[in-house]
């Protein structure tokens, strides 16, 4: 895969974008058009037609979706069945005994296959693996028919226990597959061989539900890039961070959960480690929310599972993401004790800030970014609007905020912007206390368009050194599709205490998670720079439920794994028990929950220094125009520079607003922006 | 006192509360046991120096401690008087429930916290320690007729003296533990959190200066008082009444009443529990403290908005009888708390909703149904599950109640059987909704579970603390009450009820035999009359209903739609 070009394609809510890497001539491109709905296939092809009339050149096409998520969070999957253990047909909608908020204990919960279409079927395998019951393949039969004739286009086969033994679900998975008129047939065993049913029933059924959705979507846009003259490979970023091909997201589309932000994390970590930063927090600015992940060390923390919505929990790696309440479109509102909040309550993108004049008359930060003329009101980011309104944002503002308060409309918008930096401060910190991290010791990178715009408050508020502007702000998560590896996951429930693991078994299981990992790997049609596999233990004291992740050194020779000892692997837990929690438990007797295990292809990194600035000389030739700013309690003459036309080493002094297509940039007067040589800008406080 | 502006008042209420939120996540983090790392049960804040109030807390906690903190704070500050000699850096620990609230597992860190030679705060951690001596392993003993049967009990007592640790106060804790280095571990924990309170406060009244964060958390106390106050004007003046019962102490087979009247004058409400029963032989009491905290739960969620400080609770009184069961004095057995606090909230949802009923929501399952059953392996060693179990929630104006939810007093979740499986000798033959166990209504409540619990070992002893067994969880604003609790077990003659319903101890299994909960659902909301056919004829189909009970309850309208 010399010569050709590498393709990102990120659709987002409002955008989809594009980002094009000529691996032969090292140029970049990018690219951003309107998401399409309700076929996004349409804005995708669009946005890759912008920039090359060819697409037979293209040698990858690595897409970060939404599909997936907006499916659950739309309920608009596939009619789905669910085939079950006798005795255990609700487990999907008992959950785990939760509830979806901690005071009014008010709403109710609908999971994605309603209860008449849960079967259950005679059948039982114990926790030790023991089957008691054996299937009755008669009745997973006649399951499967009134599924079907009940209208359902996918199933999920759920037994209890099959972690440990998957037989009885196998031969009944057999059996649907031998009736059912299409492919959308997911097993538990199959999907997640981990103990803990309903997180395992909940992601099997969500994979089930999406499956022909997803997969409906994925082949149209393959198709269609094909009918384009499109020969590559074609891959789909994962929840994890790395990609896979298109075939097995259609087998596994509940993998892309949260595949566009995970992808945006990569390119972040990646920028920063570049730019010479190792520990970054990222911080994105949606229309609704303000996204939080934490890179320590150049690695960005995964997750084992997460929630998408109230009991519909997916348990996949995920790239840890932090979210809270608090974007562009989030309303600001004072409440009857006079105190004022932002959000939660947002008006998203559509109809979006009162400034876009869509029938929202209630302020949004985005309108205080606009009313202080952080904004320009004349040339919109995106481009699909003319021009903002900031006569009616004024008069939001005024309405719903100043004049409760007593205060002007520059005082109440910048009241809006000091209440919404506090909270996304209060993000940054949770963020890193949660996994025990000092804040300060890290830097911030803000992406999406209108992350910069609070970048300078990040440094007040949380005592961070710097901020680190990558120089395509609005692309990072399409870059990320282009810089991402592919990787495959694997998990397997063992359960048992270190001293009593079956070594043999263990590496005879880490020998199949690295066969069929490596297999994956050769079909793919991407060289790699290497290949790698990792293996983690999920282990704890007995006693403890919560488990440390305890990773395992192991020789590979050839191709062949040789699988720690029962020694090592003490030893290694004590490590890295030792490393989380400063001290070990004197008589603790430890045990081993879970193998997981990671097949990864390291793709060849593209040298970032392609997407430097080309231009030279003094910054003053980038500078456009003035206009008065608002910051704190009056109004600054502020430079207005075209950012991508600053060269390396450009310094700029606060105040000054950078712009560029898809962002603004904001460098308060207490601050300084350099250029570095890659053309992020480092945002720091004036010496 | 600086008058302070309103935009730097919200910057300070979410900083502030954001220090007690890193405490929670400082302590969940570094916690040892499960109880505290995974169920959250725990809690951090800030409180006032004088008055022990609750000026800030944390959003992850557990909604019982919301409250019942002041308590412990107010108990060391008397402690600290009488002693006569607080200083900086010194650390009280204890868990006396009877001075503290809930129960002795919690066990309680109070730290002054000085600035500039001035005590400006107290900082406060509780959290639930897996064991503390005790006749029961897990402190949850059914049969307690006092406090000394249920833990050891530790008086407040300073385990850092000034900056200096007491090693001696940490060698009578660990000689007192059946599980030292979970106690260890924890103890740890809550001492970090604390650490981290202090740090984080000094960088704030550092940036801000203690006479602003003195003013903002006046401010923040007047305001909660102001929002609580224009909530209870808005609501009509009068005298409102309500009566429920547990179903005994497990000592003596008498229903026992909780009553409550709840008056609203003006900006004012009172809750007066007069009426209600005496201290009782059996675990079911509850100290003042835990009274007056839990009547602030039902009003946190009667108004979910409201900030947690103790400026809520300035316009309400609680009045509770000396001498009653809500009121126990030491050493009565408070060890059961769980199901007397649920039926306080019962009762304060029950008589509220006679106000208001579109505010209110209709009683949920009102159990915890605490069931151990222990036994011997092949092998000689002993093993214990335990668990609590869940019910449905109660309906409200918005929908239908919850079905399967946690109690309105946690937000614990439940172990996923494959993990009891795995770790005892047990296996579950149902797990599933109790179909007609919710109130009928306008709204029903959600459904109960069934748990059904075999056992794979030769013999085992169960164990169980439940209620709800001879009074249902209440409906409200012309709501139906929905379906009992009912445990029954399996013997060689076929299946029994315990004597006092939902209580039992020493029940002896023998293999193949099991055990089985029936959980109530929750209470339905407005009229069955008034619920949509189509509703009813959906539940039928989904068999949240059986076509029989739905004739009783809602009538025969339901079967033209299923037509």
């Amino acid at each position: 895969m010399t010569g050709g070009k590498m393709v990102g394609v990120d659709v987002g809510g409002t955008f989809t974008d594009v980002f094009i890497l000529d691996e032969a001539t090292g140029k970049a491109s990018v690219a951003k058009v309107p998401t399409t709905r309700p076929d996004q296939s349409a804005g995708f092809l669009s946005g890759l037609s912008q920039e090359t009339d060819d697409l037979s050149g293209i040698a990858v096409v690595v897409h970060g979706t939404t599909a997936g998520t907006n499916a659950l969070l739309e309920r608009k999957g596939a009619r789905t069945g669910v085939i079950t253990t006798q005795g255990l047909g609700d487990v999907l909608e008992m959950r785990r005994r939760d509830r979806p908020r901690t005071w009014g204990l008010r709403g109710d919960f609908e999971p994605v296959v309603p209860r008449n279409l849960r079967l259950e079927v005679p059948e039982r395998t114990l926790a030790d693996g023991t089957v008691r019951t054996p299937v009755d393949l008669n009745a997973v039969r006649d399951a499967a028919r009134t599924l079907l004739s009940d209208g359902c286009e996918a199933v999920a086969i759920l037994f209890a226990n099959a972690y440990a033994n998957p037989e009885n679900e196998e031969r009944a998975v057999a059996a649907v597959r031998e009736i059912w008129p299409n492919a959308h047939v997911s097993s538990s065993a199959e999907i997640l061989p981990e103990i803990r049913e309903f997180e395992r029933f909940s992601t099997t059924a969500l994979n089930a539900y999406l499956q022909p959705e997803v997969g409906g979507y994925l082949n149209r846009l393959e198709t269609a890039l094909k009918g384009s003259g499109f020969d590559g490979e074609f891959m789909i970023v994962q929840s994890s961070g790395g990609v896979m091909g298109v075939e097995t997201a259609c087998e596994r589309p509940v993998r892309t959960a949260l595949s566009g932000p995970a992808a945006g994390v990569i390119a972040a970590g990646f920028i920063a480690e570049a730019a010479g930063y190792s520990d970054v927090i990222t911080g994105d600015v949606g229309g609704t929310s303000f996204d939080v992940a934490l890179i320590a060390g150049g690695q960005s923390m995964l997750s084992p599972q997460t929630s998408i919505d109230f009991g519909m929990v997916i348990r996949t790696p995920m790239i840890e993401i932090a979210t809270i309440g608090a974007g562009g479109g989030s309303i600001a509102w004072v409440d009857k004790g006079g105190l004022l909040n932002i959000g939660p309550e947002s008006a998203g993108s559509d109809p979006g800030p009162v400034a876009y004049d869509r029938g929202n008359d209630r302020p949004t930060v985005t309108d205080a970014n606009v009313v202080l003329g952080r904004i320009d009101p004349d040339s919109p980011i995106g481009g699909s609007l003319e021009r903002l309104n900031v006569e009616a944002a004024a008069h939001a503002i005024d309405a719903h905020v100043g004049s409760p308060l007593g205060l002007d409309t520059y005082q109440a918008a910048e009241a809006i912007l000091r209440v919404a930096n506090s909270r996304m401060a209060g993000a940054l910190r949770l963020v890193s206390i949660e996994r025990g991290f000092d804040p300060k010791k890290f830097a911030f990178m803000p992406f999406g368009g209108g992350g910069a715009l609070h970048a300078g408050a990040m440094l007040a508020e949380v005592g961070i050194g710097r901020a680190i502007v990558p120089r395509y702000p609005g692309v990072t998560s399409a870059m990320g599709c282009v810089i991402s590896d592919m990787r495959q996951d694997f998990v397997q429930t063992i359960n048992r205490m270190a001293d009593q693991v079956d070594e043999v078994a263990l590496g005879a299981l880490m020998q199949k998670h690295h066969d069929d990992g490596m297999a994956v790997l050769d079909a793919a049609r991407s060289g790699f720079e290497r290949r790698e596999a990792l293996f983690d233990l999920d282990m704890a004291y007995i006693g403890q439920t919560h488990t440390v992740a305890v990773p395992l050194r192991v020789r590979i020779e050839g191709a062949r794994v040789t699988p720690p000892t029962r020694a090592e692997i003490a030893a290694a837990f004590d490590d890295a028990y030792h490393a989380a929690y400063g001290r070990l438990l004197k008589d603790g007797v430890r045990r081993v929950m879970n193998l997981r295990s990671a097949v990864i292809g390291r793709r060849r990194k593209f040298d970032l220094l392609t997407l430097a600035p080309t231009t030279s000389g003094a910054a003053t030739a980038a500078l456009k125009s003035t206009r008065q700013v608002h910051f704190g309690d009056k109004w600054h003459e502020t430079r207005i520079y075209s950012r991508l036309s600053l060269p390396a080493g450009a310094l700029i002094e606060g105040p000054a607003i950078l712009e560029q297509p898809d962002a603004t940039i904001l460098i308060e007067p207490d601050l300084v922006g350099s250029v570095d040589t890659f053309g992020n800008v480092i945002i720091e406080a004036r010496t | 006192m600086t008058e302070i502006d309103p935009i730097t008042l919200a910057v300070l209420a979410g900083r502030m509360e954001q220090i007690a939120d890193e405490m929670d996540a400082t302590l969940f983090r570094s916690a040892f046991n499960p109880i505290i790392a995974e169920a959250h049960d725990a809690s951090h804040g800030l409180y006032h120096a004088t008055t022990g109030d609750t000026l800030v807390q944390g959003k992850s906690g557990l909604p019982i401690f919301v409250g019942v903190m002041a308590f412990a704070v107010k108990a060391v500050i008397e402690k600290a008087a009488e002693n006569g000699d607080l200083a900086d850096g010194d650390i009280y620990i204890f868990n006396d429930a009877h001075m503290g609230g809930t129960h002795l597992s919690d066990m309680r860190l109070v730290r002054p916290y000085f600035r500039d030679g001035q005590l400006f705060c107290y900082l406060a951690s509780v959290g639930h320690w897996h064991d503390v001596g005790g006749a029961v392993p897990g402190n949850y003993n059914p049969v307690a007729t006092d406090a000394f049967q249920e833990a050891f009990i530790l008086p407040p007592v300073r385990i850092v003296r000034a900056g200096e640790v007491q090693t001696d106060i940490i060698d009578i804790l660990m000689r007192n533990t059946r599980l030292p280095q979970s106690a260890q571990g924890d103890l740890n924990g809550q001492l970090g959190a604390l650490d981290l309170g202090v740090k984080r406060l000094d960088e704030l009244l550092d940036s801000y200066g203690a006479e602003t964060i003195r003013s903002a958390l006046d401010a923040l106390g007047h305001r909660a008082e102001a929002l609580m106050r224009s909530e209870l004007e808005a609501l009509p003046d009068g005298r409102w009444e309500a009566e429920d019962f547990l179903d005994n102490d497990g000592i003596t087979d008498a229903p026992l009443p909780i009553k409550v009247a709840l008056e609203i004058e003006g900006d004012r409400m009172m809750l007066d529990f007069d009426g209600t029963a005496p201290v009782t032989a059996g675990p079911v009491n509850i100290a003042l403290p835990t009274a007056v905290a839990t009547a602030y739960v039902a009003i946190k969620h009667i108004f979910p908005v409201l900030p947690a400080n103790a400026g809520v609770m300035r316009p309400i009184e609680v009045r509770v009888p000396e001498g009653s069961l809500l009121a126990a004095e030491f050493p009565a057995p408070v060890g059961g708390y769980t199901e007397t606090i649920l039926r306080m909230i019962d009762v304060i949802f029950s008589a509220f909703a006679q106000v208001s009923p579109e505010r209110a929501v209709a009683n949920a399952y009102g159990t915890i149904n605490a069931l151990s059953i222990a036994g011997k392996r092949a092998n000689g060693a002993p093993w214990v599950m335990f668990s609590f179990y869940g019910g449905g929630h109660g309906g409200s104006v918005e929908s239908d109640g919850l079905n399967h939810g946690n109690a309105p007093i946690s937000t614990a979740t439940i172990p996923p059987l494959e993990i009891l499986e795995a770790a005892y000798p047990v296996m579950f033959r149902q797990w599933a909704l109790r179909p007609d166990s919710a109130g009928p209504g306008q709204h029903r409540g959600g459904l109960g579970a069934i748990y059904e619990i075999e056992l794979l070992e030769e013999q085992a002893e169960a164990f169980l603390f439940g209620e709800r067994g001879r009074y249902a969880p209440r409906g409200i604003a012309g709501g139906g009450d929905a379906d009992l609790n009912v445990f029954t077990y399996e013997q060689s003659d076929g299946w029994h009820t315990p004597p006092f319903t939902s209580k039992m101890r020493g029940m002896k299994l023998a293999r193949g035999q099991s055990v089985r909960l029936e959980t109530p659902g929750g209470g339905g909301y407005g009229p069955p009359g008034d619920r949509d056919a189509a509703a009813v004829a959906r539940d039928v189909a989904l068999g949240y209903l059986t076509p029989q009970h739905a004739d009783v309850v809602y009538g025969t309208a339901w079967q033209e739609i299923a037509r």
